[in-house]
């Protein structure tokens, strides 16, 4: 009897495992084509597309590493995506104080009028936004994207933070107006360092979607100094549509800021995206 | 998820118990003076958020609103009032009725193959297996990757001489290479590879919500004889009836504003096979500079989405407590 159990679970153990394995193959074997195929130089890649490269061509990769402009495009998705994280994770902190711990007339229009904003996307805006820019002087300037990054991103930052704010007890908040504190000293240095988990998953969503705008940087920026890397993988992509092998290596080498970070802040990412849509 | 998160641990209580919100006015009920100087704490914390919030996401759709009645190049003010015309012309145009049905067409498949594959993961998943943490970190790790990235790596899995294709296609038999040329696939491949990259997030919400339930209801229906099937059909699914609803919510949205993928996979073609309202409008915009056309094209993006979100959460939305809408209204 319990052998038999024993057997129908191991059965059932290696059917489930079977059906992980093919899953994950389908994601993992299109990456790996493209980091072993960013070693290879073109002839090998049509006769040989799986395997191990033979000889190995690390120039394709070496030769971006030299160039300066992946740097430079990694540079411009670092700063634009940090900018925007902060300007919203700070303005949507701030708001998120209010309509939690405040009782006002209008609140509940304004909460809706920023729940109702987690329907706009982009691409819906985005042409008024850019003769907006335009008339701002903001193409071809990091703020022309940072700022509606940011204006973007309030809705869901600002509806996480306040379902957290409003956790936080009325009586930490009385303990501190006792011992002397404005609001602002309390949201500064009460609120602020007790909600520093939720703080880390609103910053985590941000950077992923600042890191992957592709529509805004793209109408923004025509100088192509100013470049980010979604936007320079396109591009090279264009230029070097002829070389398979090297738009390989530029297209890994552009996963692997995400996907590190990814490894480092899953957990946040992961609780944000989930805790968003219950929210 | 081994740990549920901080945020959705506490939103849950939250929602159960909808405490009125501290600060002044509880203070008030309990016979206190209301804080002195509050309406300028309120002015200088709301200031930064509006003023981001108005100028750079309400305008911008008004703006569009107003165009969208003109026709014009974008390009000083506009001055030729040409009334619902270009909401008309949209509508009378095939490419655009075509982005509708191949919008239609990509919101059914969603919800045929990727939201019942993604569930069914997230149930395989959720059963004890060694090494099930490392799956499910390969499994959602396509979303971190732009759309862009995406669709260049797929471009080139598939390009006709170098890529995967060529294999792929001498195992199945068929011509893989050319699913992204031909005008009867490219639909199905763009959806493809839209999976690829988000059935992970759902499989991850759906992983996330099944944890959320007690085990002690499935295992108790069991003990009372129901098959394993039977008690996911009748106990789990039901409970997990708000996280899918909110799935299928955001499909459909992330269906009617789809651009990355599809104008870096296939820039629409071949002629419009898989063009979407996005990339309608960003032809018209951004390439022919028919501003006012391409902006009643973004109002009917606009309407559909919201409408589309007013009538969920009304209809469909209206048990949960999730929906954001009904949830704000339904606070005080």
């Amino acid at each position: 009897m319990t052998a038999r159990t024993s057997g129908a679970q191991r059965t059932r153990s290696i059917v489930l495992h079977l059906i992980c394995i093919g899953v994950g193959a389908l994601i993992v074997v299109p990456v790996w084509f493209g980091v072993i195929g960013g070693f290879k130089d073109n002839g090998q890649l049509s006769t040989n597309p799986l395997g191990l490269p033979d000889p190995w061509v690390p120039e394709n990769y070496t030769d971006l590493f030299a160039s300066g402009v992946f740097w430079r495009q990694l540079g411009n998705s670092l700063l634009i995506a940090v900018s925007s994280t902060v300007i919203v994770v700070g303005a949507a902190a701030m708001a998120a104080f209010v309509f939690a711990r405040y009782a006002f007339r209008g609140r509940e229009f304004l909460v809706t009028l920023f729940a109702i904003g987690l329907m706009f996307p982009f691409a819906v805006a985005i042409l008024p936004l850019f003769v907006l820019l335009r008339s701002m002087g903001l193409l071809d300037n990091p703020l022309g994207v940072i700022l509606p990054q940011a204006a973007f991103g309030l809705p869901i930052t600002i509806i996480i933070l306040r379902q957290f704010f409003r956790t936080i007890p009325a009586e930490v908040e009385e303990a501190a107006v006792l011992d002397g504190c404005s609001s602002f000293g309390f949201f500064w240095r009460v609120l602020l360092p007790m909600a520093r988990p939720a703080l880390a998953t609103v910053s985590v969503l941000a950077v992923v979607t600042s890191w992957n705008n592709f529509m805004l940087p793209l109408v923004v920026f025509s100088d192509q100094s100013w470049w980010t890397l979604p936007v320079g993988v396109q591009a090279f992509q264009g230029q070097y549509a002829d070389d398979t092998a090297r738009v390989l290596a530029y297209v890994v080498l552009s996963m692997i800021p995400a996907l590190g970070f990814y490894a480092v802040a899953e957990r946040q990412l992961v609780g944000g995206l989930t805790g968003s849509v219950k929210g | 998820m081994t740990r549920p998160s901080t945020v959705s641990d506490t939103r849950r209580g939250d929602t159960a118990t909808d405490p009125p919100a501290p600060g002044p006015g509880t203070t008030r009920q309990r016979g206190r003076q209301p804080r002195p100087g509050r309406g300028g704490v309120l002015a200088v914390f709301l200031a930064p958020a509006l003023a981001l919030f108005l100028l750079l996401v309400i305008a911008p759709i008004l703006v569009a609103g107003y165009a969208s009645l003109y026709k014009w190049n974008g390009f000083g003010l506009p001055e030729n009032f040409v009334g619902l015309d270009n909401y008309t012309r949209a509508f009378g145009d095939p490419t655009f009725r075509g982005d509708l049905w191949r919008g239609f067409v990509l919101v059914l498949l969603s919800l045929a193959v990727q939201l019942p594959a993604a569930l069914a993961l997230a149930m395989l998943l959720n059963q004890p297996l060694r090494g099930r943490a490392a799956y499910r970190l390969i499994f959602f790790a396509p979303y971190v990757l732009s759309e862009v990235t995406t669709a260049v790596l797929f471009t080139l899995v598939f390009s006709p001489n170098r890529g995967l294709g060529e294999s792929v296609s001498s195992w199945l038999g068929a011509d893989a290479g050319a699913i992204f040329a031909d005008p009867d696939t490219v639909l199905f491949a763009v959806f493809l590879v839209v999976s690829w990259k988000y059935f992970g997030l759902y499989m991850m919400l759906f992983l996330a919500a099944r944890q959320g339930i007690p085990k002690e209801l499935s295992e108790a229906a069991v003990t009372d004889g129901a098959t394993a099937w039977q008690a996911f059909r009748h106990v789990t699914l039901p409970l997990l009836g708000p996280t899918i609803r909110i799935s299928i919510f955001l499909s459909v949205i992330g269906t009617i504003q789809l651009f990355d993928m599809v104008w870096v996979l296939t820039g629409g073609g071949p002629i419009h096979t898989s063009e979407t309202m996005a990339v309608t409008m960003y032809q018209y915009g951004f390439r022919r500079f028919e501003v006012g056309y391409a902006s009643a094209i973004s109002i009917v993006m606009f309407l559909l989405s919201l409408v589309f979100a007013l009538f969920y959460q009304r209809i469909v939305l209206r048990r949960d407590t999730a929906g954001a809408i009904t949830n704000q209204g339904g606070q005080r």
